[in-house]
């Protein structure tokens, strides 16, 4: 595995080889790069950020350019194996929306994301008194991508609610993964693989 | 190699190499439902075919280019017009790849159209030529690439009308082609590109020279129409945001405004030498052909109005290249084309480029541009 962001590479390590694949949000192709090379995975991706989009197409990978609130309308029901949204779900108009395209195209679906519960935010909010702005979410909250920030329980919640079906999870903490007891407290990073 | 060789030529080499021309026998049947034998086709080669052909690439030119891709014009003397993207190490690269172009259908560089001789009457065709489509051009194309031994395509690409043709080409021909690039193009002529074209040819009608297109007789053309043509479709490749950078409102040679007619502004002074320099080398009925096939382009349009329909037999990948300054076919048109290939589950990139050029920019300097054709084209090798 080379350097690959620890929730990616965990995604990877889960892909069944040669599954077709949707990467929404998928930056510069790095999970893609990683999942064609390791999973022998059929990828593509869809990129906001035209840079990005640039640098992904020209490391040969199949991106689009769009925006996830508004383009996964455009894709067929079940056309993928896995829908995969990493550390995207926090930035987009309606995560739940955007949740329910991605369970509609993909058979299953990986989504990733930081948690605002994690207990570093906690200390900050309560003693500084001030929207935390700690490792994992390092802006401010005038310039912050994260527009619906979200923890771990308030997902289950979501998913609970909209009864979707949690096929996995895993968690992580400074990169390793860590156990789901106390997950809302303790890690970082929380990893979901739904099922619609 | 003189523009009336058999198709048979003596050895491979004769066919391959810059300035070359076919006569095929044909008959090319046309979506007018006329059939047209035989076709002439002007072309240029690039490279090396290899040994097992599969590295050959079409490269289809805009409604105003030709086959001088990376030679130079013959008329003007300039330099090809895609010298930027393609050459030995160019992200078309002609040490990789074998690189065909050719003037379309319609064109006035060699190919069969309105200009060439209707060898049933020994005078030329003028608008007695049969009316064609972009899709004529393309299987024109493929029956070139029959006469030059070339199963498969390694890529197809084409800006614009090339585009367009690039777009077309795996939809007609699904096994030959492995990879298109469409760049600032559309699947669909728009109302509004009908609108500049319709302009286009009624000042070419309007020119007392045009005489119903049969004006090659005493070489007295309709340049003035043909200028004024050029003129304002000139204005629809380029962008606003472009033209008040290199112009504004600048005077052209002059301290002040003369309070006359004269080209007092650099733009028109521009417009007029854009418009005079234009038909020295195009031929005006030609225009009136082309413009003709572009606006009848509509790739849904054969399939019930569904895009998607279009490329439901294809094989092909597609990388798809629009620019944000581009209203000749913006980028909402690439979307058009990327949401029909998800929806018939085709292999897609699409990225929209920043350029301050309008439509003209894949022309121009495009170092991103050429970026992402290099990484695509390597990721299909």
């Amino acid at each position: 595995m080379t350097d690959v962001r620890p929730d990616l590479a965990l995604i990877a390590r889960h892909v069944a080889r040669g599954a077709r694949v949707l990467d929404v949000g998928c930056g510069d192709g790095a999970l893609m790069a990683e999942l064609r090379a390791t999973a022998n995975a059929d990828v593509r991706g869809l990129e906001l950020d035209p840079a990005n989009v640039a640098a992904a197409v020209a490391r040969g990978l199949a991106v689009v350019q769009g925006d996830a609130d508004t383009d996964l309308r455009y894709y067929p029901d079940a056309s993928f194996d896995y829908a995969i949204l990493s550390q995207t779900l926090q930035t987009t108009r309606r995560p739940d929306l955007v949740a329910e395209e991605l369970l509609r195209i993909g058979k299953q679906a990986f989504v990733s994301f930081p948690n605002f519960a994690h207990w570093r935010g906690r200390v900050s909010l309560l003693f500084g008194g001030r929207m935390p702005v700690v490792k994992i979410l390092p802006y401010m909250w005038y310039d912050t991508p994260n527009i619906h920030h979200v923890t771990i329980d308030d997902f289950r919640a979501m998913v609970r609610d909209r009864g979707w079906k949690i096929d996995g999870q895993w968690f992580l903490n400074g990169g390793r993964e860590t156990g789901s007891a106390n997950a809302n407290l303790f890690a970082e990073h929380a990893v979901f693989l739904l099922r619609g | 190699m003189s523009a009336h060789s058999e198709i048979a030529a003596p050895s491979t080499d004769q066919r391959f190499g810059l300035r070359r021309s076919v006569r095929l026998p044909g008959p090319l049947r046309l979506d007018s439902g006329a059939s047209l034998a035989p076709v002439d086709i002007a072309y240029e080669t690039y490279g090396t075919l290899n040994a097992d052909g599969s590295n050959a690439m079409l490269i289809c030119h805009a409604l105003t280019g030709d086959q001088f891709v990376a030679s130079d014009h013959p008329v003007t003397g300039k330099p090809g017009w895609w010298v930027r993207a393609v050459g030995p190490g160019k992200p078309i690269d002609t040490d990789r790849y074998f690189i065909i172009c050719a003037n379309v259908l319609g064109s006035c560089l060699g190919s069969s159209g309105p200009a060439s001789v209707d060898p049933a009457t020994g005078v030329p065709w003028a608008m007695r030529f049969p009316v064609i489509t972009i899709a004529d051009m393309v299987r024109a194309q493929g029956m070139l690439l029959d006469a030059l031994g070339i199963g498969q395509l390694a890529a197809v690409i084409g800006g614009s009308m090339g585009g367009m043709q690039a777009l077309l080409w795996p939809t007609l021909f699904p096994d030959r082609v492995r990879s298109a690039i469409v760049i600032a193009s559309t699947s669909r002529h728009s109302a509004q590109n009908i609108a500049f074209h319709e302009v286009g040819r009624q000042a070419i009608m309007a020119d007392p020279r045009w005489r119903g297109g049969d004006y090659y007789a005493d070489g007295d053309a309709p340049a003035a129409g043909l200028a004024v043509a050029r003129m304002a479709a000139h204005i629809t490749y380029l962008s606003e945001a472009g033209l008040t950078e290199k112009f504004g409102r600048k005077l052209q040679a002059r301290e002040s405004k003369t309070f006359g007619f004269d080209a007092d502004f650099q733009i028109e002074s521009y417009l007029r030498h854009q418009g005079i320099s234009f038909v020295e080398r195009f031929d005006a009925n030609s225009y009136l052909y082309i413009t003709r096939a572009m606006d009848y382009y509509d790739m849904a349009e054969d399939q019930g109005g569904s895009l998607a329909l279009a490329f439901a037999r294809t094989r092909a990948r597609y990388c798809l290249i629009s620019f944000d300054t581009d209203w000749l076919y913006p980028t909402a048109e690439s979307r058009i084309i990327v949401h029909a290939l998800h929806a018939a589950g085709r292999e897609a990139s699409f990225v929209e480029l920043s350029s301050p050029f309008g439509h003209d920019a894949f022309l121009l300097d495009a170092p991103e541009m050429n970026r992402v054709i290099d990484g695509f084209l390597r990721a299909g090798e």
